[in-house]
């Protein structure tokens, strides 16, 4: 009798565990599974523009696009560094968004997982876009994401002290190494970078490793080792403060707007900052190449649009038009020139580089610029790690630029 | 049996023996069993809150550390089980050593450095002077700020170039050129040890201020009167009267640096070269970064492991100081 009473009160308890997950899921699930069929009034979307003025560009145009197809936009901004986890919990729990933005470098790793629909499914027009971006929306042969807009990094000069120094923007390694010394004095160093340890430091390190032809999936090359090489004696000659090993790219831009330094490896998105500080005359070259005859090759930034599979047609349908109206000719143009990015299209690429002389240089790094999951798709974040690491183990000289690639690449 | 007793002699003398008797006895289990219900119910809530939100993640980490648990799994759910590869893959990691060894540095510069400055602090304020109370509640600061805010800020001062603490030392004469606080690899890890003691100091102090509230003035009293003052004084009645606290304190300390993960990742993010990578900061990079949930887990269940042992150690010791 006694037993029958507890087993009672652990079947109620029993009950009450398996009711609360129940429960709590039940919370989770939002409007994007319902409404099979019918007429989708409604599309949601999530990315990462969060901040101004990105939130509002980025919302009139998705606004502007949902009134043209027909529907409201409800839109979700998460902060750049969760987006990755809230899509991983909305896959599980099956309320992806009818209209996700991904990191680039993410988008494969996302499509691997088989959330997103391949965008030739909607017949959405994929020419005249450069290799470069395609390769980072693409996965196993079928192109997932297209990105309106797309950035890279270039160096960024102080007018006013090289011409004090007389020093005019290099264009070859021996040229940086020689002028960077020779803007470096007292509290003012010649160049800023970013080589911490973070995809960051990696993304920074990219220029300088795939002009002088080095590659990601086996960084132990002797091209990769000469880059290595560069950015180590930078720090080691103190053209370049040993601080870089933890600096952020917009500590890099801090240091370059107090004129601590001379030089900078940054990315357009920095313009507007720089531009608050009247009394700063800059300008953007491209970042220094090993040979003069070298081509720069970027690294490829920008945030794609992609379809989750939802599992309803009609509104997937509808998502399509959304993302392919975010990068119709006249928004990506529209989007670039408000954000100081570059329009993904080629064939846009003079147009917009003749209204926008500032972004001039950028233009035309994009058109070569590589995406850096083109090669190893998702076993690029692992790769990245490595390279990051091998920056850091040589800048502490730890080990010099050829074993700490070569122990970084067996790991 | 008190109760059968009870009641056999509170039977009514009308009542025929035996039957009225094993009514009661009855109506006694009947109440007994609802008591017990009632006692269930109560304990219900607590359950199933530590079920679902201790037990459960507790369950799934160790479950996922035998599992090949990558991004599809979230989509697909299938997460293919690997036995204990995870576990060799992330023991046999060349990185595996370096991180042990720098979460013993960190764990144990830590706590040797909050509680020692901890308990100076807590045997200074014990001491009536003016501001006591105010300059104790200012000691909390640390405590109270976010810890992504305290990093940056230290991210700051520590810079090489323009940070607050090489201007100061440099103003003083001590050094020429800035010292690379965060961005060298033999001093990062101490510096790192530097901000987390300036963390704990609060916790330590509160606690530790706490105990030495709690021991009879008389004490010392007698104490000095047998000659023994200031620092054997200390010797003899403050530390061993405070002994049970500084258990707890110790213990407990080291469950809460063994996991410190933000200040580290906001401070230096394991670098440079790896020479601040602890075990957590080594688990968060292969779950959320490389996203290998399955060896991130593995690494999450060693970490638990060695809390598990301290944990262990802080309930013997919180028992002994409850049997005292």
């Amino acid at each position: 009798m006694k037993s029958a009473f507890s087993s009672k009160t652990i079947a109620l308890a029993v009950t009450a565990l398996a009711g609360l997950p129940l429960a709590l899921s039940g919370c989770g699930s939002g409007s994007a599974t319902a409404g099979s069929g019918g007429s989708v009034t409604e599309i949601s979307v999530v990315d990462y523009y969060n901040n101004e003025p990105d939130k509002t560009i980025i919302g009139d145009t998705l606004a502007a696009c949902g009134t043209k197809a027909g529907v409201t936009i409800k839109r979700e901004t998460v902060p750049g560094k969760s987006l990755i986890a809230k899509v991983l919990q909305q896959a599980s729990s099956k309320t992806l968004p009818d209209v996700l933005m991904l990191d680039n470098p993410d988008l494969q790793q996302i499509a691997g997982t088989g959330a997103l629909a391949p965008l030739s499914d909607f017949k959405i027009s994929t020419d005249n876009y450069p290799e470069g971006i395609l390769s980072a929306g693409t996965y196993k042969d079928k192109v997932y994401g297209l990105a309106p807009t797309v950035n890279t990094i270039a160096l960024f000069y102080n007018k006013d002290l090289l011409a004090k120094a007389g020093v005019t923007p290099p264009k070859t390694w021996d040229e940086l190494k020689a002028a960077a010394a020779q803007l470096t004095s007292g509290g003012q160093y010649g160049l800023a970078f970013n080589a911490n340890a973070t995809y960051e430091g990696t993304w920074q390190f990219l220029p300088v490793m795939w002009s002088n032809g080095g590659d990601e999936k086996n960084i132990a090359t002797p091209e990769t080792t000469e880059a290595l090489q560069l950015w180590t004696d930078l720090v080691k000659s103190r053209s370049v403060s040993s601080s870089a090993l933890n600096w952020t790219q917009a500590d890099v831009k801090d240091q370059f707007l107090a004129r601590k330094a001379a030089m900078m490896v940054n990315g357009p998105w920095q313009i507007p900052s720089l531009g608050k500080d009247a009394s700063l005359q800059y300008g953007v070259v491209n970042i220094p190449v090993k040979d003069a005859d070298q081509t720069a090759v970027g690294p490829l930034g920008g945030e794609v649009w992609t379809v989750p599979q939802t599992g309803n047609k009609a509104r997937q349908a509808k998502a399509a038009e959304i993302v392919s109206c975010m990068n119709s000719d006249e928004n990506q143009l529209a989007m670039a020139k408000s954000r100081n990015t570059i329009p993904s299209k080629t064939s846009l690429a003079d147009t917009f580089a003749a209204e926008n002389p500032k972004l001039a240089t950028f233009t035309e790094l994009v058109k070569t610029a590589r995406a850096r999951t083109g090669q190893l798709g998702e076993e690029w974040p692992g790769q990245a790690q490595k390279i990051y690491t091998a920056i850091q183990t040589a800048l502490t000289d730890k080990a010099a630029p050829a074993d700490a690639l070569k122990q970084a690449q067996g790991q | 049996m008190s109760a059968t007793v009870e009641l056999t002699r509170r039977q009514p003398a009308s009542l025929p023996p035996g039957t009225g008797n094993s009514r009661r006895l009855n109506r006694r289990w009947n109440h007994r069993r609802r008591e017990r219900l009632y006692q269930w119910m109560f304990l219900v809530p607590a359950v199933a809150y530590l079920a679902l939100f201790f037990g459960y993640p507790v369950a799934k980490n160790v479950i996922m550390g035998f599992q090949e648990y990558s991004t599809s799994t979230f989509y697909t759910g299938e997460a293919p089980w690997v036995g204990l590869q995870n576990y060799v893959t992330v023991v046999t990691s060349s990185l595996f050593t370096t991180s042990l060894v720098n979460t013993a540095l960190f764990t144990a510069g830590s706590i040797a450095g909050q509680f020692v400055i901890g308990l100076a602090l807590a045997v200074f304020f014990k001491r009536k002077f003016p501001l006591n109370g105010v300059l104790r509640s200012l000691l909390l600061l640390p405590w109270l700020l976010p810890l992504i805010v305290s990093s940056a800020v230290w991210r700051w001062i520590l810079d090489k170039d323009s940070g607050a603490l090489n201007n100061f030392l440099g103003g003083l004469g001590i050094i020429d050129t800035g010292v690379p606080w965060l961005t060298s690899t033999s001093l990062a890890l101490a510096a790192v040890v530097g901000v987390n003691i300036w963390i704990g100091i609060p916790f330590n102090v509160t606690v530790l201020y706490g105990g030495l509230q709690d021991i009879p003035d008389e004490l010392y009293e007698a104490a000095s009167l047998d000659g023994a003052t200031g620092w054997r004084a200390f010797q003899h009645v403050t530390w061993p009267m405070l002994r049970p606290v500084v258990s707890v304190v110790l213990v407990l300390g080291v469950v809460y640096t063994l996991k410190v993960l933000d200040i580290i990742l906001g401070l230096t993010n394991g670098g440079p070269a790896n020479s601040t990578q602890t075990v957590a900061t080594q688990s968060y990079a292969l779950s959320f970064q490389e996203f290998k949930f399955g060896e991130g887990a593995a690494m999450g269940n060693i970490l638990v492991l060695i809390s598990l042992v301290f944990a262990v150690l802080y309930l013997r010791a919180n028992r002994r100081a409850v049997d005292e």
